[in-house]
């Protein structure tokens, strides 16, 4: 079967197969994208391991931070499949010319804002990648299906945390309403522009990488969301949410501010790319010794 | 020295390497590198609040395994020196990984028959964990010591770095404790773990250094400059909010 | 350099490919995967083959490989009638 009548039939394209460039290209960068979002993702959170407040979180931020690494990591990989090397991608990262997430521009400033990035940026993300499980091509899907697997204690640690702050002492409290303050709109802007400014959604979805519109999944992760700070008993900051009957409505995204994170004005993006290219220069020595003890040959 | 004091010694290594090491989150080589060092990371915590929740029993004193890692002072922590010391480079953090992890192992198999059931089984379930930290820092140590001039020179330095705060580990603490054949005699460990190190080194083409001992004192609560600000990071947070659960 | 890791998840099960990572050694590369791919006691036993030592059919060939086998029904136990008070066959 050629790619049209594999994509008609929902079967899944697989690395060997012929495909449209355009097919090749776009998944190449998505995917890329994807994984430089999840170990840039780990800068945030990561910065906390060594200061969180009982040896349980300690453990539960340790690990769920690895999970990241590792789900860059798989992700890698399934860009490998289609060509590339992960060394030049992680040059594209490291040169700024492929981007990750502009979540990850933003500041964690407290131990609040590891429950907050917990419930609402693995939240949206969750949302996001859910339906890329059935995304057309196989190793994207097949990575996407063991991420999701993990992810799913990403977000109850986060809830978790949230709750016990927020049932916690009046400083607790003030400090978990500060983080959602400042997590919610970012989170909203995770699902990528309105639909009717995202040009590439047809054809993405049209090749089966797309599976819902930018709206629609926001939207849902809204709708999710509201009664959920609702249990947390913390308000979200937007004056405009209202119930529908079916959908809870929400305010004026500032498109503006999401822009400018976008193009590298953000609070963190030159932290964020210094400290990974910093983790990535330091290390060439060690992959060099290893490379060169692997070549001869005696392990 | 009291059973409790013992314990938190062994306590207080793995929660303070546990710190170190997780300091390399998002720092190391390469991805896989960084998921194999939070691997280490979580063993010795895991290790760490087993036996902070046994010492804070022990004590009777209603302490926990956090009222113990977050509110006791520096002249109270009992781990040796070769822990505290900042990770450096990649050659440092493993060639610290190498020796500790060997003498960690000598430890926690000879512990595993202690006459104290909770030590012999917090030891049996760690000796597995601290054997793959052994290996992890000998296959890295014998890769950088033959890999390229650079890394054989770091590799080398590293170890001379580390190697002062060695003897510090088979120093004798409590003959009482060993005679009920409840602690393992540190002296003991020596032999068996220069054994195993040198062997490391000799594939490695490296040389055991030849270096003065730095004074140690851990064991007794005196520190190095490196203490305070590893505490500082550890503490401050939690130490901010008086009575919080978190 | 990619290799392909296997992962038999309790014995009795064959190895099922988990996915792939980098490594300069064969060595590493099993410790590398033990790290990645077991951390939720998902394996007993691992294999791991560099990616480039694997012979893979082409899917140009798909067709002269895979469709004549689509035809031989009498391949399957399911071919073959019986009589209804015919038990054990």
């Amino acid at each position: 079967m050629d790619f049209d009548a594999l994509l008609a039939a929902d079967a899944r394209i697989e690395p060997r197969d012929r495909m449209p460039d355009g097919y090749r290209r776009t998944l190449i960068r998505q995917i890329a994208q994807h994984a430089h979002s999840e170990i840039i993702g780990m800068q945030p959170e990561g910065d906390w391991i060594t200061r969180a407040p009982s040896l349980r979180r300690k453990a539960i931020l340790l690990a769920k931070v690895q999970d990241e690494a590792g789900h860059g990591l798989y992700l890698y990989s399934a860009a490998e499949t289609l060509g590339v090397d992960r060394a030049d991608l992680l040059d594209l990262l490291h040169s700024g010319r492929q981007r990750y997430s502009s979540i990850f521009n933003y500041p964690a400033l407290g131990w609040a804002d590891v429950g907050t990035i917990g419930w609402l940026v693995d939240g949206a993300a969750i949302v996001n990648q859910v339906p890329i499980c059935r995304c057309s091509y196989g190793p994207y899907a097949r990575a996407m299906v063991r991420i999701c697997k993990e992810e799913s204690f990403h977000q109850r640690q986060g809830f978790e945390l949230l709750l016990t702050l927020a049932h916690g002492t009046a400083g607790q409290r003030a400090m978990a309403q500060d983080a959602v303050d400042r997590w919610w709109w970012p989170s909203l802007m995770m699902f990528g522009p309105p639909d009717e400014e995202s040009p590439n959604t047809a054809q993405s979805m049209a090749w089966g990488i797309k599976r819902h519109s930018n709206d629609e999944l926001r939207q849902r992760f809204v709708d999710m969301t509201v009664p959920q700070a609702e249990v947390l008993g913390l308000t979200l900051p937007d004056r405009d949410l209202s119930f529908d009957g079916e959908h809870w409505r929400y305010g004026e995204i500032d498109w503006a501010e999401f822009r400018a994170v976008l193009r590298g004005d953000g609070p963190c993006n030159a932290e964020r790319i210094a400290r990974r290219r910093a983790a990535h220069d330091d290390g060439a020595w060690v992959r060099e010794a290893a490379d060169a003890y692997a070549a001869k040959g005696v392990a | 020295m009291s059973l409790a004091g013992y314990v938190l010694g062994l306590a207080d290594d793995a929660l303070v390497l546990a710190q170190r090491t997780s300091e390399w989150t998002a720092r190391a080589p390469t991805l896989e590198e960084d998921v194999a060092l939070a691997n280490i990371a979580l063993d010795l915590l895991g290790q760490a609040r087993y036996l902070l929740t046994y010492a804070g029993a022990e004590e009777g004193a209603g302490r926990d395994e956090d009222a113990l890692a977050y509110r006791r002072p520096s002249s109270e922590f009992r781990n040796v020196h070769l822990v505290e010391l900042p990770n450096g480079d990649f050659g440092r953090t493993i060639a610290r990984l190498l020796v500790f992890s060997a003498y960690r192992y000598e430890l926690l198999t000879r512990l595993a028959d202690s006459a104290d059931p909770t030590l012999a089984a917090v030891a049996a379930k760690g000796v597995k964990e601290v054997a793959y930290h052994r290996d992890h820092a000998a296959q890295w140590t014998v890769r950088l010591g033959a890999g390229t001039t650079e890394s054989r020179r770091r590799m080398g330095a590293g170890l001379a770095d580390v190697w002062p705060y060695t003897p510090e580990l088979f120093t004798e603490e409590s003959a009482a404790l060993v005679a009920a054949g409840v602690a393992v005699d540190p002296v003991s460990l020596s032999e068996p773990w220069l054994a195993f190190v040198s062997g490391v080194l000799t594939s490695a083409g490296l040389v055991v250094p030849d270096v003065a001992a730095a004074p140690g004192g851990g064991r007794r609560g005196v520190h190095t400059d490196a203490m305070g600000p590893l505490l500082d990071e550890l503490q401050s947070l939690h130490r901010a909010h008086p009575g919080a659960v978190w | 350099m990619l290799w392909e890791v296997f992962v038999r998840s309790r014995r009795g099960l064959s190895h099922v490919h988990a996915g792939s990572l980098h490594a300069s050694d064969a060595a590493m590369a099993l410790r590398n995967a033990r790290d990645v791919y077991t951390r939720r006691n998902e394996g007993v036993s691992i294999w791991v083959v560099p990616a480039a030592e694997i012979t893979a059919s082409s899917p140009d060939e798909k067709e002269q490989f895979f469709d004549p086998a689509g035809d031989k029904v009498y391949r399957h136990p399911t071919f073959y009638e019986l009589p209804a008070e015919v038990r054990h066959l």
